[in-house]
């Protein structure tokens, strides 16, 4: 693991960091209740009486997302608990209809596991998970809608969630976005969450701490809801140098919970929840104990689809890609799919190449995912084909990758129809290279003292024929011509 | 004809059937004597122009020979009970004005087989209570009254307008629910018969919780067959309950008058408590002495931690309450109290909006499952629940069923055990461990005390062996023959 | 175990009770006599007990992942003390 420490005035400080991230089960109906969970609905549109705590109301669990949070229990390589219950966490709140958030503290669903991270320059890294546990998301408070009140939006309360616990195992701000990043792969991988961070399906409350090299641990901060990877570096950044400068200064930290205010970019404390914290958990006496059959574990066990850590592996050697291109074709399901569509039979690492440099960077340049692509995976293998086969050269490929993407046809349509095809007729070259050697005798004299000089020559048979002219023929031409060896 | 009002419901069911009356005749004789009965103060809402409608309804299913099997009859709710559009408060404050968008599975299960709702019945808040003074609403009289005395006394609690609507033939039999002792007491105070079922057997869905480990609706009735006519209608799998137990409900009723002989019956030695009155202790040795000659084996049997189940369910009962009692802070729905913060709106809100024994409760609670305390006083009253069913559980190797008490006395009089809660709370002595073991629990009048005041016996049984309960409370029932109907003071 | 005043006015403060100054030391007396009186379950053996917290001899029963419920905000928003446009409005939350 690579360390980056942090220079103060009285020396080098280490970051710790443990994350808890909340992911949003992609289930249709709440964790407790029928009513539907969504984004964009109208206020209180989607709540039923129980989501809305009202008397006499009583939860009843939903399969799919007990599903969901083994799956991904799974996917961790964690512990799956056969038994496991619902606890009460009391506290009062306007957008927590119920006085109580319905949890799990004792005795979670999954237990330890661990996630192998990848970082951009494909190295890698492992996390230990603590545990994973359902609970139920609390609704919304708008505050700027009326000066003197708060409007409560319950469409969000009693949406299924799923707690992933790190273990406080990263050391920077970058290797905790890239554990963010590698588990919302996972997590979009197994179909458990959609991971979309913009909605707030996908936020991570980040544990902050530092302390001397090979210290213990430090007292530590919780930074809550934090929603995107910039912010979680941001917030990791601003909080240790926070931490540092209080304790260079001689002075302690207090644990507490804190807020990252993206608009300046610093954390703050949250007052208001200051208060002493007592929630008073205790088992849900409306709730069961919940308990797994073996059976239905390894049923689901067995739906697992590939998991990206092993898919990558698996690219890296079938295809001979490099850790890179391996890592960001594995990163999403549909473009690993794509890439396996478009390489089918031909040089994959060439196909690599066009996906990873040519595709993914134009469509990320207008923000398109490679589900959007105007270009079907099958024509980009297509366009490789062209290139392998000596039809066009890489040069012509790059002018008929923009007509594909402007949606003219199939590779091999462009090329007829723009007559792109690559000339390596010798008898068609001859003419052409004799005219130029013609025209120019003093260069061609120089070139016999100065054989790099050749190239000139070439670019200029490439420029006469439009850059169809195959410059491998071109090379040996001239080379018989001017008596080069 | 006999006074519509003073039939069992098993009699008036059948009246209705045979169309000896209408379900609109009943129900209006019951709707007069519920307005000539207010200074009872048992109902605190009356629904007569629902009644009326429902009735009409029964009586054309009649006409077409579509009955269920509760049709017509009229039938009072305790006001624990959701019911869609008319106020339901629980006994409280801060629900007033209150009314449910839904109606609860164990009201909506008796319309179902026909009956008929009166209204809403007084209770003690929150069903907080033994004596039905805890209630915003005001305290219930028991229409009983100590032989020359005019002397207010309870009706006991907390479903003391259940037990004294039925009491007074104000309904032909009300719902109730029991968390420590709520039905089957106020069934003893009044002379009628209450049967809190075994745990789960009826949904608390749309049932006010107070304790939701404990908490059990039934029936408060004026005899067994009507108490398992009655259950068999509140009782069912509801999937909407994740605590509601997925059995088939027998037909109670085929259990009320068969042969009890070989039955083994259990006297606890434990439940003999220090300073019970003589008149409790003879009736008990009566209750055992009919059921022997009724060809039931007795047996002794003891339940050592029978002296810790009220302390234990009074921490068991107030944690579950100081969490479940949190959605009333003012926001959606119910009372809200004026305050300059948020926190003052809460704090003020359910100051105003809780009576004294609710907010007791509530600190109890919050205290006993607050940091440091958890395992000192939860965790270990947990435990020794698991000790008191354990209890049971070996109880039942040499004994069907056990013969005990109802309560400790006979019904007091109004603002008698104010001084000290724990004097109240040992009302309920008798009746709480079956709570905490989640176990059927039936009382029946077998006797008036030396005043005039009626006294029960409890049976309670094996989990949902309500039929081996409703046998033997039939054979007492028959035994004791207790006719005694209080005198008509209020109308 | 006695409560004092000031534990009384935490508590309250949990549960979210104002309670007058004037009440805290009643209700401490009050709370502090129904505890003493729980105290006697210190008295029972309860070495490797599990603790019971439901009667119910049965797992969690499970629900399809099906929606049934809610699309109707006037229904939750009946009986609110306030509402605007489709909202609960609830006393202004400070953070
Ligand atoms: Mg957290
Ligand atoms: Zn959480």
């Amino acid at each position: 693991m690579t360390d980056t420490l942090i220079q103060g005035r009285t020396g080098p400080w280490e970051i710790v960091l443990g994350l808890e991230v909340h992911a949003q089960v992609a289930s249709r109906a709440k964790l407790f209740s029928g009513a539907a969970v969504g984004f964009g609905a109208g206020p209180n549109a989607q709540v039923s009486t129980v989501d809305a705590g009202f008397p006499g109301m009583l939860p009843v669990l939903n399969r799919f997302c007990v599903e969901q949070a083994v799956k991904t229990g799974l996917g961790l390589n964690a512990q799956i608990h056969r038994t496991s219950r619902f606890d009460r966490k009391n506290y009062f709140y306007p957008d927590l209809p119920q006085g109580y958030q319905i949890s799990q503290l004792y005795h979670p669903i999954v237990g330890e596991g661990a996630l192998e991270v990848e970082r951009d320059d494909g190295s890698t890294f492992t996390v230990g998970i603590e545990r994973l546990h359902l609970e139920q998301d609390a609704g919304k408070s708008i505050h700027d809608m009326d000066p003197h009140s708060t409007y409560v939006d319950l469409n969000r309360s009693g949406t299924a969630l799923m707690e992933i616990v790190s273990r406080p195992d990263m050391r920077s701000a970058e290797d905790a976005a890239a554990y963010v990043r590698t588990l919302r792969t996972l997590l979009r991988a197994l179909g458990t969450c959609d991971g979309d961070m913009e909605k707030g399906n996908l936020r991570a409350d980040v544990n902050v701490s530092v302390r001397r090299p090979g210290e213990g641990l430090g007292t530590r901060c919780e930074i809550k809801n934090v929603n995107s990877f910039r912010f979680i570096m941001q917030a990791i950044e601003y909080e240790a140098r926070r931490q540092v400068e209080i304790l260079e200064d001689g002075g302690k930290i207090t644990q507490e919970t804190r807020l990252f205010d993206p608009g300046r970019g610093e954390t703050r404390s949250m007052r208001s929840k200051e208060e002493a914290h007592d929630y008073r958990y205790f088992p849900d006496p409306d709730l069961l104990p919940l308990v797994l059959e073996e059976a239905w574990i390894e049923e689901i066990r067995a739906s697992l689809p590939e998991l990206p850590a092993a898919r990558r592996r698996r690219f890296a050697e079938q295809y001979g890609l490099t850790a890179y291109d391996a890592g960001v074709l594995t990163a999403e399901d549909e473009r690993a799919a794509y890439f396996e569509r478009a390489a089918g039979g031909r040089n994959a690492k060439l196909v690599a190449n066009w996906t990873v440099n040519d595709l993914l960077g134009r469509l990320s340049a207008e923000d398109r995912g490679i589900a959007e692509s105007p270009i079907p995976p099958e024509t980009l293998g297509e366009l490789v084909g062209l290139i392998e086969e000596g039809t066009i050269s890489s040069k012509i490929a790059k002018t008929v990758f923009e007509k594909l993407w402007a949606g003219e046809g199939s590779a091999r349509e462009v090329v007829e129809r723009e007559g792109l095809v690559q000339v390596s007729d010798t008898g068609a070259l001859e003419a052409a290279v004799d005219k130029l050697i013609a025209a120019n005798p003093d260069k061609a004299e120089a070139v016999k003292s100065k054989p790099q000089a050749i190239g000139w020559f070439v670019g200029q048979v490439m420029k006469e024929t439009g850059g169809k002219a195959n410059p491998a023929v071109v090379n040996a031409l001239l080379r018989a011509r001017l008596g080069i060896d | 004809m006999t006074e519509l009002t003073a039939l069992t419901l098993t009699d008036a069911v059948e009246g209705l059937r045979t169309k000896r009356f209408s379900a609109e005749e009943i129900t209006r004789a019951h709707l007069e004597a519920m307005e000539g009965a207010r200074t009872l103060n048992a109902f605190t809402v009356e629904t007569p122009d629902r009644a009326l409608e429902m009735a009409r309804a029964s009586d054309a299913r009649i006409a077409r020979g579509e009955g269920g099997p509760l049709e017509g009859a009229p039938l009072g709710v305790k006001d624990l009970f959701s019911t869609e559009g008319v106020e339901t408060t629980a006994g409280s404050r801060i629900l007033q004005g209150f009314k449910p968008p839904y109606e609860s599975t164990v009201t909506a299960n008796l319309w179902r087989d026909g009956a008929v709702m009166l209204g809403k019945l007084n209770m003690d808040e929150f069903a907080m209570g033994s004596s039905n003074e805890t209630s915003a609403w005001g305290p219930v009289a028991n229409p009983w009254r100590s032989r020359g005395s005019n002397a207010s006394l309870t009706p006991g609690g907390s479903s003391g307008g259940s037990a004294s609507a039925v009491a007074a033939d104000l309904c032909l039999g009300a719902t109730a629910s029991d968390t420590g002792g709520s039905i089957r007491q106020p069934a003893a105070f009044t002379g009628t018969v209450g049967i809190k079922p075994t745990y789960g057997r009826c949904s608390r869905w749309g049932m006010v919780a107070f304790a939701s480990s404990l908490d059990q609706a039934g029936p408060i009735t004026r005899s067994v067959s009507d108490a398992a006519l009655m259950l068999r209608s509140m009782s069912g799998h509801d999937p909407k309950d994740s605590t509601s137990l997925p059995v088939e409900t027998p037909d109670f009723t085929q259990f009320v008058g068969r042969d009890v002989r070989g039955l083994r019956v259990g006297v606890p030695r434990e439940y003999r408590v220090d300073g019970m009155p003589a008149e409790i202790e003879q009736l008990w040795e009566q209750g055992v002495a009919w059921l022997r000659d009724a060809g039931c084996e007795i047996v002794e049997v003891s339940l050592p931690h029978t002296r810790y189940a009220l302390p234990a369910y009074y921490i068991v009962a107030p944690a579950e309450a100081s969490s479940n009692l949190a959605r009333y802070d003012g926001m959606r729905f119910g009372y809200r109290a004026g305050g300059g913060t948020l926190t003052e709106v809460y704090e003020n809100t359910r100051a105003e909006g809780f009576g004294d024994e609710v907010k007791r409760r509530i600190l109890i609670g919050t205290y006993v499952l607050s940091a440091g305390f958890y395992d000192a006083y939860y965790l270990r009253a947990l435990k020794v629940r698991r000790r008191i069913a354990d209890d049971f559980d070996r109880a039942w190797e040499t004994c069907d069923a056990l013969l005990t008490p109802s309560t400790p006395t006979a019904a007091f009089a109004l603002g008698d055990k104010d001084a000290d809660p724990v004097t109240m709370y040992l009302n309920d002595v008798f009746t709480v461990p079956a709570n905490l073991a989640g176990l059927p629990g039936i009382s029946v009048p077998a006797g008036l005390d030396a005043n005039g005041l009626p006294l029960g016996l409890q049976l309670v049984g094996r989990a949902l062996d309500e039929g081996t309960l409703f046998s033997l409370a039939g054979a007492l029932e028959q035994a004791a023959a207790f006719r005694a109907k209080p005198e008509r003071w209020w109308s | 175990m006695a409560v004092d005043a000031e534990t009384v006015r935490r508590v309250a403060r949990l549960a979210r009770i104002a309670e007058p100054e004037a009440r805290l030391d009643p209700l401490a007396r009050e709370i502090s006599g129904i505890l003493g009186w729980i105290e006697q379950l210190n008295e029972v053996d309860v070495e490797g007990v599990e603790p019971m917290a439901t009667a119910v001899h049965a797992t969690q029963p499970l629900r399809e992942d099906v929606v049934a419920d809610g699309g109707d905000p006037a229904r939750v928003l009946g009986n609110a003390p306030r509402s605007d446009d489709g909202f609960f409005v609830v006393p202004k939350v400070v953070e």
